[in-house]
């Protein structure tokens, strides 16, 4: 039997623009990606959600701030509290902190300036649905582009809540913290771009290690319920 | 009734964007000890009285116009 192929939500928001580039990347790594509009009220049947980045609402007044009161989001809270496997990539990390599905906040970089570069990012955990295809301490290259990317934890973050970190820190972020996951471990947030780094075309195909990994683990998802 | 609120930057938080303010007017030739940029939001709310604009108000800075992790607010009712 052929294994099923688990289907994955990537919620668009108003000035989201990594939406079609997550669901490429999925779909190239043999999931069954499908948008889900920001008004909808509920989520579609899927195994996993992955919110994108971008600029949604224009990032007025705190970047995340509005995506975090929008009906998809509220969905997607019901569905990380029920453990589904929920992914925020750079705008999508900002919404679940600023929704509290993870700890933390994402300020401006200490630099004032937009980076746009690739960066190297050191895996912490490799137990996780978002990272099991790397070891601990495997190096990934993976590009980052953002204006608001310093990460300042809570006081009281657990370190295992570490998944990611930079190298070369590009943001000021506490820690060189790139990204993290919440105590549970079904909901993780990273600035880095995993679904612009899936072929060597692109400069670097390390992002497929993490969206294989939670597309394997949305598999599972699937499997469980047959 | 209009209220006014004030979102700061928290003291521990670095604020990068009040630094290069604080070091542009040192270009100026201000003696400037420390710059901080916060927000201003003016609000017209429906209420009966000033203090039930003002619970109304402190409500909306806890759930959307502030990030109690990084920022505080004050809130003024200004009639």
């Amino acid at each position: 039997m052929a294994s099923p192929q688990p289907r994955i939500g990537v919620v668009t928001y108003p000035g989201s623009q990594d939406d079609r580039d997550a669901l490429w990347a999925l779909a190239a790594l043999d999931a069954e990606a499908v948008f889900v509009w920001h008004a909808e009220r509920e989520l579609p049947d899927v195994d996993a959600v992955v919110l994108p980045g971008g600029f949604s609402y224009g990032d007025y007044l705190r970047c995340g701030a509005i995506a975090g009161f929008s009906p998809a989001t509220a969905a997607v809270r019901e569905f990380a509290d029920a453990r589904g496997l929920v992914l925020g990539i750079c705008n999508g990390f900002q919404i679940l902190c600023e929704t509290g599905l993870l700890p933390g906040a994402l300020l401006r970089n200490e630099s004032l300036r937009f980076v746009c570069r690739d960066v190297s990012l050191i895996v912490e955990r490799d137990d996780l649905p978002f990272t099991r295809r790397c070891t601990a301490g495997r190096r990934l290259v993976l590009p980052v582009k953002h204006g608001d990317g310093r990460y300042l934890p809570p006081p009281d973050l657990d370190p295992e809540q570490i998944v990611l970190r930079y190298v070369d820190n590009p943001n000021g972020s506490v820690g060189g913290i790139a990204g993290v996951c919440n105590e549970v471990g079904n909901v993780m947030g990273l600035m880095p771009h995993p679904e612009h780094a899936v072929d060597p075309l692109l400069g670097s195909d390390d992002g497929a290690l993490l969206l294989a990994s939670f597309v394997d683990a949305a598999r599972e998802q699937v499997l469980a319920t047959i | 009734m209009r209220a006014t609120v004030l979102v700061r930057p928290k003291p521990e938080i670095l604020d990068p964007q009040g630094d290069a303010v604080g070091s542009a007017l040192g270009h100026l030739g201000f003696e400037v000890r420390d710059a901080r940029v916060g927000k201003v939001i003016d609000l017209d709310v429906e209420a009966a009285d000033e203090a039930t604009a003002k619970a109304a108000v402190e409500q909306m800075c806890e759930r959307l116009l502030a990030n109690p992790l990084i920022e505080s607010y004050e809130v003024e009712i200004v009639g």
